[in-house]
């Protein structure tokens, strides 16, 4: 009975019909495509993948990398020497302020152990080699040689030896991407250095950042100073992100357009150094009462409203 | 199978191996720092068309999908845009075999420009769509230098196929 079988001989199997083949895969990339960009949770299918496709393209980049050393190595004598002069001048610029350095965060210290003040927090990370850049050619991330195995984490700020450089925003095993502070719509809490007037600066895609949202009239000039504002428990407060560079104050729209370019080198191959997470703020004050007092006062405004309206 | 049906060549059986080769190897190509020069065409893209229009029932779009994969996760771009991209590229290309191998090679290339164009156009649409930013018309030029290239892949990928041309008249094939 066994031999039996209605289904003809399998002598031109060619499997399941190309249309619905094609329809199972479109499914599954829209299906992955959808959740990847919305829900964030296909890391771990990145990461295993990542682990196949790292030795790969690391022995790929060798051979530019080579050519970076030999370029280096013959570079010469005269190079180095002019290099060493202008770091040693450098140094012998930035030494008035940096010998007085310690005295100052002793001095600083003390004076907010005197007001009371919570301590401020030290900057520490680890110092990470760009390895490439990521081949999207629709953003602006970087990838770097240290991940889970150095205890990098997503959401790390790094910064080279200017300013800020960009945010860790995914962590494979031995590699971790950076996206940049000029990826379309990264977005850095900032403060104008000479006003002290807070804001968010933005990405723009092609090198260039923004400063969205404040009025036409405000006081902003060219080549004024954006420094992070320490105020999203993400960047420490106080790291040079970008100059403004350009304004644009237009009647018709009720914002400025502030463009900036930003200070790091945030194009340059090299090292960057990833900053440890920051301390977690304090506790938020107990949210019962504050949301009790919040809904009380417009409340109670209302009833003021009324009472004069119908005077 | 002849390099195009109007030959009267009759070419030896393709080795699985050597297709794994080939697309490894650009994979390879596709990984190197040489991705961001303008032009620079998308090589897995032009030799999972050349082999889905050679040997459509071997590399479909199961390879394609795989090979997507490795390519989102190389680019830190969305998961499933290369996929989707080379999944329709191989369809294409498979649905096309029987009427590009009729063509010389010069036209087939012209055939498959579309279809590359295609491929990048899907992707460039995909993350447009999500809020990216346009790429810039560099991004398009690719393609073209991929189907130029087309006329010298075929030889290449064909060349272990190739029999010799003076032939022993006692064994005919």
């Amino acid at each position: 009975m066994a031999g039996i079988d209605h289904a003809p001989p399998p002598f031109f199997k060619r499997g399941p019909a190309p249309l619905a083949l094609l329809t199972f895969y479109i499914l599954v990339s829209l299906a992955i495509f959808v959740v990847d960009l919305r829900m964030h949770s296909l890391d771990l299918l990145r990461q295993t993948v990542a682990l196949f496709v790292d030795p790969v393209q690391r022995v790929a980049q060798t051979p530019g990398s080579l050519v970076d050393y030999a370029r280096n190595y013959l570079e010469g004598m005269a190079l180095l020497q002019k290099e060493n002069d202008e770091l040693r001048h450098a140094k012998l610029n930035t030494a008035p302020n940096l010998l007085r350095l310690e005295q100052l965060e002793a001095e600083n210290e003390r004076l907010r152990k005197l007001l009371d003040v919570k301590d401020r927090e030290q900057a520490s990370g680890q110092v990470a080699q760009i390895l490439y850049t990521a081949r999207d050619p629709f953003s602006r991330k970087v990838i770097v040689d240290k991940g889970q195995q150095a205890g990098i984490t997503a959401g790390q700020p790094a910064i080279d030896e200017a300013g800020v450089v960009g945010q860790v925003t995914r962590v494979f095993p031995f590699s971790a991407e950076i996206t940049l502070i000029t990826d379309k719509d990264q977005a850095v809490p900032v403060q104008i250095v000479r006003t002290g007037q807070r804001s968010v600066v933005f990405g723009l895609g092609n090198g260039q950042m923004e400063l969205r949202y404040l009025p036409a009239n405000a006081d902003v000039q060219v080549g004024d100073v954006l420094v992070t504002s320490g105020l999203d428990s993400v960047y420490l407060q106080g790291f040079p992100v970008a100059k403004v560079v350009n304004i644009e104050r237009d009647s018709a729209y009720s914002f400025a357009r502030i463009f900036g370019a930003p200070i790091a080198g945030v194009e340059n191959f090299g090292e960057v150094m990833i900053l440890n997470p920051r301390e977690p703020l304090p506790a938020a004050p107990p949210a019962a009462k504050g949301r009790g007092d919040s809904t009380d006062k417009p409340g109670v405004r209302q009833k003021k409203k009324r009472t004069t309206k119908e005077n | 199978m002849q390099p195009t049906f109007s030959s009267s060549r009759i070419l030896l059986p393709v080795s699985p191996w050597f297709i794994f080769l080939t697309l490894t190897i650009a994979l390879l190509l596709n990984f190197l720092p040489t991705a961001h020069w303008p032009g620079v065409p998308d090589w897995i893209a032009l030799v999972l068309c050349f082999w889905s229009v050679r040997e459509s029932r071997r590399v479909g779009m199961g390879w394609a999908f795989v090979l997507g994969l490795l390519m989102d996760v190389a680019d830190g771009a969305v998961l499933g845009q290369h996929c989707f991209a080379y999944v329709l590229l191989a369809y294409g290309a498979s649905s096309l075999s029987r009427r590009l191998l009729w063509f010389p090679i010069a036209q087939q290339a012209l055939h498959v420009l579309p279809l590359l164009l295609l491929t990048q156009a899907i992707q460039a649409s995909m993350r447009m769509v999500t809020g990216s930013d346009f790429p810039g018309w560099g991004y398009f030029v690719g393609p073209f230098v991929a189907s130029i290239l087309w006329i010298p892949a075929t030889y290449l990928l064909l060349l272990p196929q190739f029999r010799p041309v003076e032939q022993n008249p006692d064994r005919p094939i």
